[in-house]
């Protein structure tokens, strides 16, 4: 287990200083420079030269990487966004709460629906019950996040006036007092995240159902109920956990959307704001935060995988 | 001094085996396109699909021909019409036709959506096939390199990237094409590793073949039904990210919009229930992104040489 620990975790650092080069190479791929982009309206060539001096962007790239990547490995700073006159830290302590807050509803009530509708499909499988259910998640898996979350605001909020329309959620106060207004933000990334994750459980249990130890337990005179619940069902939970770990990056690409909808200030929103102002520090600050959250993500994962399933062998 | 003249039996003296042994002169064996066409056709959603594809390339790029609707100026007196006889699809808020500029819309969606889901697919198969050929230290770089670009979520990159490039149409299929092309890459080189160690490789680089030609001759050809499979469903992915840029509002900008912008445009009108600036063009993304996801999914039983009926 130590090994394999010690060759995963190596594995995640190499993952993120590729990440680290490719978003800092990136950054200097922009037209004309961070400077440039900075100065906007007050752009002459002095003060081009003068803010490239005192960002230390005159100095050999190398430097320059060195330097960021000091700050950022040793610091955790992601930067300060001249644009706004605060650091892309402050920025996002700002914002990250109502983000963590939705992310973590949805992928609460994701796993807690979509565990038993796999169970249900896989064993009343080929009957009425798993085709619709089957049906449904394949309509809900194509369906865009931003066009189901319109509709929903549409029939809820616009048609139906079941859920009031209210003002920009823009603090994790705002978020966790309202809670009727987090049933359809939540609501929208649940029915794509169940989707999905219903067809991998129904597809696990399935594998698990056709082997041999089902056999034996049956054999020796176990309740269908108790071979389902107490031995197939945990094995069929394992492949979840990667799932789960391999499916963040989309979830928080979902909740992006699903912020801009709804009118909720998060993470997501202040990325799309920066872009369109042509913050890139900023866009660069949230991008850097989610890489590191995949990779943390899969790494827990994997680790998770092997612990849990001892038939994983750590080589 | 005789000459000696052997005669040689020609192979038109010579009886077809098959008859002289009484048997039925063999079936023309089928193609692998052929086989994968009859199932394909067999799959009536994929058809259908399929047709739906059809039916929207022809009415966005041959509609326009047929019907002229205002799509350029502003027409202050035409605000924000529902649907009627004179405009099936009603006006958006500067009176423009909406069923033009939803066919202009369309074609811009649709061919960004073409292009970069077959440019990601090219790279993502020649990127894996170059990984999985050459082996050693070079594919674990490449392979690593993939799964760093990975753990950056699709939409962060695609906004970075928009938003530092300039928005032209060949900036977005770059962008898209660039953000979409690794899961070919994993599937290509799974299936090289297979095929380089086959006989005929080996034999062909006894030949004295070379490296570009076993792959282009040989693994390629050999990978195409996995991506002929993915580039469906790239291209699918393609339009909805297109669309998911516009409708965040870095896509093209204003009178090139595609089906994302037009979408965003009538969402933001959504309070007042101006239903017809949103529902068609969200059904059409909503459409072909299923229409492709069916005929991938088709093109699946049809092509992948593991599942295919013989």
């Amino acid at each position: 287990m130590t090994t394999y620990l010690i060759r995963r975790l190596f594995q995640s650092i190499v993952t993120l200083f590729i990440v680290s080069v490719a978003t800092f190479g990136l950054m200097h791929l922009m037209p004309n420079g961070v400077a440039r982009a900075m100065l906007g309206r007050n752009y002459n060539p002095q003060n081009l030269a003068n803010l490239n001096h005192k960002l230390g962007l005159d100095k050999p790239l190398y430097v320059q990487y060195g330097h960021w990547l000091d700050r950022l490995a040793l610091h955790f700073d992601l930067g300060y966004s001249y644009q706004r006159n605060q650091s892309v830290n402050d920025l996002m302590k700002e914002d990250l709460a109502q983000s963590i807050y939705i992310v973590g509803l949805a992928l609460f009530f994701t796993i807690v629906l979509s565990v038993p509708l796999g169970v249900v499909q896989a064993t009343r499988r080929n009957t009425v019950t798993d085709y619709t259910i089957t049906t449904f998640s394949f309509i809900g898996y194509a369906i865009p996040v931003f066009f189901l979350g319109v509709v929903l605001r549409d029939l809820f909020q616009v048609q139906f006036h079941v859920i009031p329309i209210a003002k920009q959620i823009d603090s994790f106060h705002a978020a966790f007092s309202q809670p009727a207004q987090m049933i359809l933000p939540v609501g929208t990334l649940v029915v794509s995240g169940v989707a999905g994750y219903s067809r991998y459980m129904r597809s696990s249990m399935l594998d698990e159902i056709t082997q041999d130890y089902v056999r034996t337990a049956i054999a020796k005179g176990a309740t269908k109920r108790r071979v389902l619940y107490g031995h197939v069902l945990r094995n069929a939970m394992i492949p979840m956990v990667t799932l789960i770990g391999l499916s963040l990056p989309t979830l928080v690409g979902g909740a992006l959307l699903v912020e801009q909808i709804f009118n909720i200030q998060g993470i997501g929103v202040l990325t799309i704001q920066a872009a369109t102002q042509n913050d890139f520090v900023i866009v660069l600050g949230t991008t850097m935060l989610t890489a590191l959250v995949t990779v943390i993500g899969s790494l827990v994962a994997d680790i998770s995988y092997a612990a849990l399933d001892p038939r994983v062998r750590l080589t | 001094m005789d000459e000696i003249i052997v005669e040689s039996p020609t192979a038109g003296d010579l009886p077809p085996t098959g008859q002289m042994l009484g048997l039925e002169p063999a079936e023309k064996p089928r193609s692998m396109f052929r086989r994968g066409l009859e199932v394909f056709v067999e799959n009536r959603l994929a058809v259908v699909a399929f047709a739906v594809l059809v039916l929207y390339f022809l009415m966005c790029f041959l509609g326009p021909l047929v019907y002229h609707g205002n799509t350029s100026h502003v027409q202050m007196d035409e605000i924000t019409l529902p649907p009627g006889p004179s405009h099936p699809l009603g006006t958006d808020q500067n009176g423009v036709d909406e069923l033009g500029k939803l066919m202009k819309a369309g074609q811009i969606s649709l061919e960004i959506g073409l292009a970069s889901g077959i440019l990601a697919s090219v790279i993502g198969m020649l990127y894996g096939a170059i990984a999985g050929y050459v082996g050693g230290w070079v594919d674990a770089v490449m392979m690593r390199t993939i799964d760093a670009l990975l753990s950056i979520p699709l939409i962060f990159g695609l906004i970075y990237l928009a938003s530092t490039q300039g928005r032209t149409k060949t900036v977005f299929i770059l962008v898209i094409a660039l953000t979409s092309w690794f899961s070919l890459t994993r599937l290509t080189r799974g299936d090289t590793l297979t095929i380089k160690v086959r006989d005929y490789v080996a034999a062909c680089r006894m030949m004295g073949g070379r490296s570009p030609r076993i792959i282009f001759r040989h693994i390629l050809p050999n990978t195409i039904g996995t991506t002929i499979v993915n580039t469906s469903l790239s291209i699918a992915n393609s339009v909805f990210a297109l669309s998911v840029l516009s409708y965040i509002g870095l896509g093209l900008q204003a009178p090139n919009d595609d089906w994302g912008g037009m979408f965003a445009n009538g969402s933001s009108y959504l309070d007042q229930n101006y239903w017809w600036m949103i529902y068609p063009p969200g059904v059409s993304i909503v459409l072909i992104i299923i229409s492709c996801n069916f005929i991938g999914d088709a093109l699946r039983d049809a092509f992948e040489t593991r599942l295919q009926k013989r």
